[in-house]
């Protein structure tokens, strides 16, 4: 369905001959489209490009000279930049890739109990699953920061009541297993997401469809494959791109439970906390809204590639089933 | 089976918090020998809350983010069924490009135009009040806000309409008539938008960091910061600041996450 908007009716009807004439563009749709427009476009739409085009300037006592790439290869390449940045990106696939797979195929699963036919409680279960979702970064964090403190013991209590509390950690203390630990919290938080999306997207299966393999002799799991997963497979698209591009505004947790020098050393320091030190600085180093612009724009363009690839590659291929 | 999956997932999603709140409510002996136990008569203990009351000023953060989300909220709903309106009632050169135009916002975060944002407020003079915040989110909100509306609008059938304006009805009192009509899409626009303004750090930190702008998200976040060795405030603090959002949650859900579930599928 692209476009059922009908001729512009309030005007009345014209002669065919003088509709080709040029008629001055009906002011209402004028006062409806521009209070939205404008605010959209001066506070999201403006300061984006004009953060791409600080990005391509040098800020030379004062005034600014036009730098090209300079800045980008700056960013690629100095010393004071290049490392912390190829260490934040390979962060934040990190902890994409934590979400892809943990976050989503649990939310999956929770999705198909929950779509179960003639279930009791579902109400009650999609509140309990999905309330963490409504919590702040900040609470989350701090809450998880709690139960894992060695101070607290709350997790190593836990882990010593199943015979592993000899595999207990201070894990957000340590080097390696930070990041991956606070993947985790963040899956904890957002699983509420993927889950609801999976579910209506099964809730739209007509249940003639299951029952009809099931007639045939198809077992459950048979006719999840074959049946319902392709089915709902662009649900699968838009929820590994939402989980891209949320990925890059990660920034709430990190910063509430690690600081905004993304501890220990700098093993969870991610794009977000990276933009973020550059532009307004930290302890001794200054801040530098160009080369903190040059970041935005760098995560600008990786968000964009995932996006084309979802929108030319995935899309493309993808079968859409009418239901 | 099913049970069984669900029961399961729903304690590791409940327990960690329901641990902060009856911790908050024990004594500090408590809270370390037995964190594991609901607070009893030997162990009930208010001395966190008492804390946090002297000290704290979450009403005042609490109330900044009530006016931040509420104004976005009305701006927009309003703005934004009003775009949808114009989009999917009328056919004009450019719909589509306008339409598309709208859309973008949806997939880019504002936050990497945060360089400019914070020129722009302070050439404005908004920095450190609550309108930044406001104008800020109503831009983020709009994009997705549009596009839902949009699918609802479609469907407000157009015999209605024309029935309207043969009785003489001007446009702007049409869109008076068909706002009612795309209440259920309120619902799942509300949770998209409300919830990550509520929670967000971001834009608070950069752009009204202070004292009198700080919404509880900023405030829980440096306040809780305060009490690293004070455990009974600590809890009580972080049990504070996610009650109000568990309150409405659990008031709302309903219409929530029917909402959340319609606006997905269409």
């Amino acid at each position: 369905m692209k476009d059922t908007g009908g001729g512009a009716p309030a005007s009345p009807p014209a002669p065919l001959v003088t509709m080709r004439k040029r008629r001055p563009f009906p002011t209402y749709i004028l006062v409806f489209l521009l209070p939205a427009a404008g605010i959209y476009t001066l506070f999201m739409i403006y300061p984006l490009i004009d953060s791409l085009r600080v990005s391509l300037y040098a800020p030379e006592d004062g005034r600014r000279a036009f730098a090209g790439l300079a800045n980008y290869a700056r960013l690629l390449t100095d010393s004071l930049y290049a490392p912390r940045f190829w260490a934040a990106l390979r962060h934040n696939f990190v902890f994409f890739a934590v979400h892809m797979l943990v976050q989503n195929p649990i939310g999956l699963i929770l999705a198909v109990a929950l779509s179960s036919r003639r279930l009791r409680g579902r109400v009650i279960y999609r509140t309990l699953l999905f309330m963490p979702t409504v919590l702040s970064f900040v609470i989350v964090g701090f809450i998880w920061q709690l139960i894992l403190s060695p101070l607290w013991g709350v997790a190593e209590g836990l882990m010593q009541a199943v015979g592993a509390g000899a595999y207990f950690r201070p894990w957000l203390g340590m080097e390696g297993p930070a990041l991956v630990t606070l993947s985790l919290v963040s899956v904890w938080q957002f699983i509420g997401i993927p889950m609801l999306l999976f579910h209506a997207a099964l809730l739209a299966i007509p249940d003639e469809f299951v029952e009809a393999a099931r007639v045939d002799g198809a077992s459950g799991w048979t006719t999840f494959w074959r049946i319902e997963l392709p089915l709902i497979l662009p649900t699968v698209g838009v929820v590994a791109i939402l989980t891209y591009v949320g990925n890059f505004n990660a920034f709430d947790l990190i910063y509430t439970t690690q600081g905004a020098l993304a501890g220990p050393n700098f093993s969870t320091d991610i794009l977000g906390t990276f933009f973020y030190r550059t532009f307004f600085g930290f302890q001794l180093q200054l801040g530098n809204p160009t080369m903190g612009a040059t970041i935005a724009g760098a995560m600008f363009y990786i968000i964009l590639v995932g996006v084309l690839l979802y929108l030319f590659v995935w899309q493309r291929r993808v079968q859409v089933y009418e239901l | 089976m099913a049970h069984l999956v669900l029961i399961t997932y729903a304690v590791i999603a409940m327990l960690p918090v329901l641990l902060i709140v009856a911790n908050s409510f024990k004594t500090r002996a408590a809270i370390f020998s037995q964190p594991h136990l609901p607070p009893w008569p030997g162990t009930f203990s208010l001395i966190g809350y008492l804390t946090v009351f002297s000290r704290g000023n979450f009403e005042r953060y609490f109330a900044n983010s009530l006016v931040v989300t509420c104004v976005a909220m009305a701006l927009i709903l309003l703005l934004g069924a009003a775009a949808a309106f114009a989009l999917s009632q009328y056919r004009f050169k450019g719909n589509t490009w306008v339409g598309l135009y709208l859309a973008l916002g949806i997939m880019i975060p504002i936050r990497l135009g945060t360089v400019s944002i914070l020129n722009l407020t302070s050439a404005l003079g908004l920095v450190n009040t609550l309108w930044a915040l406001i104008l800020v989110y109503t831009a983020q909100g709009l994009p997705l806000a549009v596009f839902i509306l949009q699918q609802f609008m479609r469907q407000v059938p157009r015999d209605l309409l024309d029935a309207a304006r043969i009785d003489g009805m001007s446009e702007y009192r049409i869109f008076g008539l068909v706002l009612p009509l795309v209440r259920p899409a309120v619902a799942s626009v509300a949770v998209f938008t409300m919830v990550p303004m509520w929670n967000d750090l971001w834009f608070p930190l950069i752009l009204a960091p202070g004292e009198a702008t700080k919404t509880v998200t900023l405030g829980a976040q440096q306040f809780v910061g305060q009490f690293i060795s004070d455990w009974n405030a600590l809890l009580a603090s972080l049990t504070l600041a996610m009650l109000p959002v568990l309150a409405l949650y659990v008031l709302l859900s309903r219409q929530l996450l029917r909402g959340l579930t319609a606006g997905a599928i269409k």
